[in-house]
């Protein structure tokens, strides 16, 4: 009994189990305490959704050899440009949505392959590289913010030039678009059926192209390059393609994040977002060398849905006190830790 | 009158059931200098490593047998028991700090020191250094060489011979050494260094240490030693006064016959055609540098390429497929053949088996049935099918391919979705094959394709790469550390010897021609002194 236990541990990794008992830990204590177990599980599928696709974009960059997207800030941005350019054209609604969601894929092309080439000039150091990467372009948006000269008044501040922090997607008749699209409730429960269908179109996308040729050799190039290598294969332009792909499925996911969310967050908001999105694919079961579709899924439920119901519990049982969101930061930083130690220098070889 | 001679007796080796030594009996004299000599994987650098108590040895369950020194068992359980015992080691990459001058190299962790303010606060390590006296040991060590260095220049920037010396003055300078092992200390030294190398090597046994010389030169053997040991494949073969033996003896008994790998008799028929000239080839491996080899390769036969280790015999494969970089003239099927472009390579018919099939030749994580199909779909697009607007991967014709391989070469597996990192060396080897083979390849090369493979297996490997020249047509261009095993199948071999081609033989060319080619003599020379060492062999029989 006592091996099968350790065998299924085993399985599903140290970190997958900690976290889903955690959760479940949670979950029955929010009930003990009279928490709405509905509500709970509707703002875990909310934020699943919100967030689904920052984690996805891990999934094409672990295959090709580089390590998590720790510069997701740098497809984030992408997408952000996108959404306020177009915003500054006054698209509004599903027109709002579908030509941000065009111009952010040109956007992120650009940043993901200037991205790439870095990488590929870093071997052995992508990650650290790739953190920083991502602070810095952080920055750099926030000079564009103040002087590119957005002209639209809903984004501006009541004085002086630049654009605001927060923009409200309300103002574009944006707010909630997808998640309440053909949104439905059972039992207490509700379903943002438009956000999860978006999730599991580009997850099925993402499963098709691992099944191309294109696919299966970024993923022998990040498994082992010397064969890739002598297999006659380009892996230096593959690694950019996994990078591009994954900047891009990073600026799409902020544009369903900032519509599921209500704002689009500028300045220093894209900041931190690596972090959560990196430990949601550890959480589910990936290392920093080896990703699949299921550890997306199962770590994007387990780790937004303890960041979920963590609050309301802490917070009956601390009253007045911040504990949730230190809990938050340590479990966050406490995976990628973990993570981190299990990774070889240079990749896994 | 057994006083201070270190004896190996009956010493035996296993490394997870695999034995690499064999009964070993072997003693060294004080004074003396005595030759160990034997092809790679011979069992010289396990040997050391037991008389040094190398943590490699007893963290692999130690050995059988002892090490005896003046007729006690030396019990050296780690380097620093073999450092007690006084025997000391001469690298083969020499262990020094550049920015150290040859006194602190010398000296390092044996300082001498004297109390000051400091140690008498924090303790011992805290104490001062005796330059002084420091400097004459040093002076002392370099002058029993004959070596006239200031002992204060830094090592950086000296040359490599100079190097060599501060190296074996460390060890003399350690005090109560008796025993000296030298390591291929010739490798990377010119000629006049060499000679000085060796005129203090005498001058050390003249001063009673015993000198263990571990070359593959064999003039430098015959000049030098005073008796050899060689060993094969794990065992003792020979002890001989130097004087007693040629250098065309100790090749025979070098590559001997080890293994019986029998051979059809009579040369195969091989076409004219060349199906790929090499000019001037010259592959920057590490550790396995080509110094521009020129050769052709005829349809249909198999060619042989040996040598010793870090010659560069396994950077010419290497070099053909563009995992290194190459400078010289290729042509393959009478055009010309631009190797740096692997894939263009592998597109016009040359597959590739590499000699390190976990790190090169097999993705370990995935499935057999990906990893064969792999190559194939990527430089052939086979395995492939449209689906609506995607071109995705054909899992049945993956899954089928991969059933004949396993069914065809015989791989011993649970089923075709098992991880080739769960395989035998064997079998694993075989997957690599079946990669090869899914790409239809005109020309094979293959490297090292025994390594690491149990006997049984090797013969199997041998004789599939025999029919594939034989029944498909295909052309090999085999690279193997065994010589036995070349010879068994080629049609010519191509002796390589300091990135260079030695010449050209034939598998039926005797054992001494091919020991004395590969440590470097001429095949002219090499085929006068082991017809010399044949007629006297004879003449003795007769006798």
């Amino acid at each position: 009994m006592g091996k099968k236990i350790g065998d299924f541990i085993n399985r599903i990794g140290i970190p997958t189990f900690a976290v889903g008992l955690l959760l479940v830990v949670l979950l029955i204590a929010a009930g003990v305490m009279g928490q709405s177990i509905p509500t709970l599980i509707s703002d875990i599928l909310k934020r699943v959704g919100m967030n689904g696709l920052l984690v996805l974009a891990m999934l094409p960059a672990i295959k090709s050899g580089t390590g998590p997207n720790f510069a997701l800030p740098v497809g984030i941005e992408g997408g952000l440009m996108a959404l306020i350019v177009c915003m500054q054209f006054d698209f509004s609604g599903w027109a709002l949505m579908g030509a941000s969601a065009v111009l952010c894929i040109v956007f992120c092309i650009i940043l993901g392959w200037l991205y790439g080439q870095l990488m590929n000039a870093v071997k052995g150091a992508e990650m650290t590289i790739a953190t920083y990467s991502g602070f810095s372009i952080v920055a750099f948006f926030n000079i564009l913010w103040l002087a590119i000269p957005f002209s639209n008044r809903k984004m501006g501040w009541m004085l002086g030039n630049g654009l605001r922090e927060t923009i409200q997607m309300k103002g574009f008749e944006a707010d909630k678009i997808l998640s309440d699209f053909l949104a439905f409730e059972i039992a207490g429960i509700k379903f943002p059926t438009g956000m999860i269908l978006v999730l599991a179109f580009f997850c099925l996308l993402s499963w098709l192209f691992f099944r191309t040729k294109t696919g299966m050799a970024i993923f022998a190039g990040g498994q082992n390059p010397r064969f890739a290598e002598a297999s006659g294969l380009n892996i230096d332009r593959n690694r950019i393609i996994a990078n591009i792909l994954s900047t891009i499925l990073a600026g799409l996911g902020i544009i369903m994040y900032s519509q599921g969310y209500g704002y689009a967050q500028l300045y220093n908001g894209p900041l931190n977002m690596a972090f959560p999105a990196v430990a949601a694919v550890l959480v589910g079961g990936a290392t920093a060398s080896k990703a699949s579709i299921p550890n997306v899924l199962i770590g994007v439920c387990l780790f937004q849905g303890l960041m979920t119901t963590a609050m309301p519990v802490m917070n009956q049982i601390f009253t007045g006190t911040d504990l949730s969101d230190i809990m938050r930061i340590i479990i966050q930083n406490g995976v990628i830790l973990y993570a981190l130690t299990k990774v070889k220098s240079g990749g896994d070889r | 009158m057994n006083n201070g001679i270190l004896e190996f007796v009956n010493v035996g080796k296993e490394y997870s059931g695999h034995a690499v030594l064999k009964g070993i009996n072997m003693d060294v004299r004080p004074g003396e200098i005595h030759a160990l000599i034997g092809e790679n994987g011979a069992g010289k650098s396990t040997l050391m490593n037991i008389l040094f108590g190398m943590p490699v040895i007893h963290s692999t369950g130690g050995f059988t047998g002892e090490v005896r020194i003046g007729g006690e068992d030396a019990k050296i359980m780690n380097p620093h028991d073999a450092m007690m015992q006084g025997i000391g080691m001469v690298h083969q990459e020499f262990m020094l700090i550049p920015g150290f001058t040859i006194t602190e190299n010398i000296k390092i962790n044996r300082e001498i020191t004297k109390s000051s303010l400091m140690s008498k606060v924090f303790g011992k390590r805290m104490e001062s250094l005796e330059h002084a006296a420091m400097a004459t040991d040093a002076r002392k060590a370099l002058d029993t060489m004959g070596m006239d260095i200031e002992e204060y220049t830094k090592v950086h920037g000296l040359p490599v011979g100079h190097m060599q010396f501060v190296e074996i003055a460390r060890e003399i300078d350690k005090t109560g050494i008796r025993f000296l092992v030298f390591d291929e200390p010739t490798a990377v030294l010119t000629e006049s260094e060499t000679e000085h190398l060796l005129n203090a090597i005498r001058k050390l046994a003249a001063q009673g240490i015993g000198i263990v010389f571990i070359s593959h030169r064999l003039d430098e053997i015959i000049r030098l030693s005073d008796r050899v040991t060689i060993l094969r494949d794990g065992e003792w073969v020979a002890t001989e006064e130097t004087k007693n033996i040629t250098a065309a003896e100790i090749a025979r008994l070098m590559v001997g016959r080890a293994l019986t790998l029998d051979r059809a008799e009579g040369d195969r028929k091989v076409s004219d055609e060349k199906i790929m000239t090499v000019d001037n080839l010259r592959v920057n491996m590490p550790g396995e540098e080509v110094k521009g080899v020129t050769f052709d390769v005829h349809r249909g036969e198999i060619l042989g390429i040996g040598g010793l280790a870090g010659q560069g015999k396994l950077g010419i494969a290497n070099g053909l497929m563009g995992m290194y970089p190459v400078t010289g003239k290729v042509t393959f099927k009478g055009e010309p053949l631009d190797v740096m472009k692997t894939n263009e390579t592998l597109k016009k018919g040359v597959a590739f088996l590499s000699e390190d099939r976990k790190g090169v030749g097999l993705l370990l994580q995935s499935s057999i049935e990906e990893n064969i199909a792999f190559t194939a779909m990527e430089v052939h697009n086979k395995f492939l099918k449209k689906v609506g607007p995607f071109t995705l991967t054909d899992d049945k014709a993956i899954r089928e391919n991969a059933e004949k391989m396993v069914k065809d070469l015989d791989i011993r597996c649970t089923s075709v979705t098992q991880n080739t990192g769960a395989l035998s060396g064997g079998n694993q080897q075989k997957v690599c094959v079946g990669k090869a083979l899914s790409l239809d390849p005109e020309l094979l090369l293959v490297s090292e394709p025994t390594r690491g493979i149990d006997i049984g297996a090797k013969k199997l490997i041998l004789d599939l790469l025999k029919d594939l020249a034989e029944k498909r047509g295909m052309t090999v261009i085999m690279t193997s550390s065994e010589l036995a095993e070349l010879r068994s199948i080629c049609d010519r071999v191509l002796i390589i010897c300091e990135g260079k081609v030695a010449g050209e033989l034939s598998p039926f060319d005797s054992d001494e021609v091919y020991g004395l080619m590969m440590s470097g003599v001429s095949k002219e020379e090499a085929m006068k002194a082991a017809g010399a060492a044949q007629k006297k062999a004879g003449g003795e029989a007769n006798g």
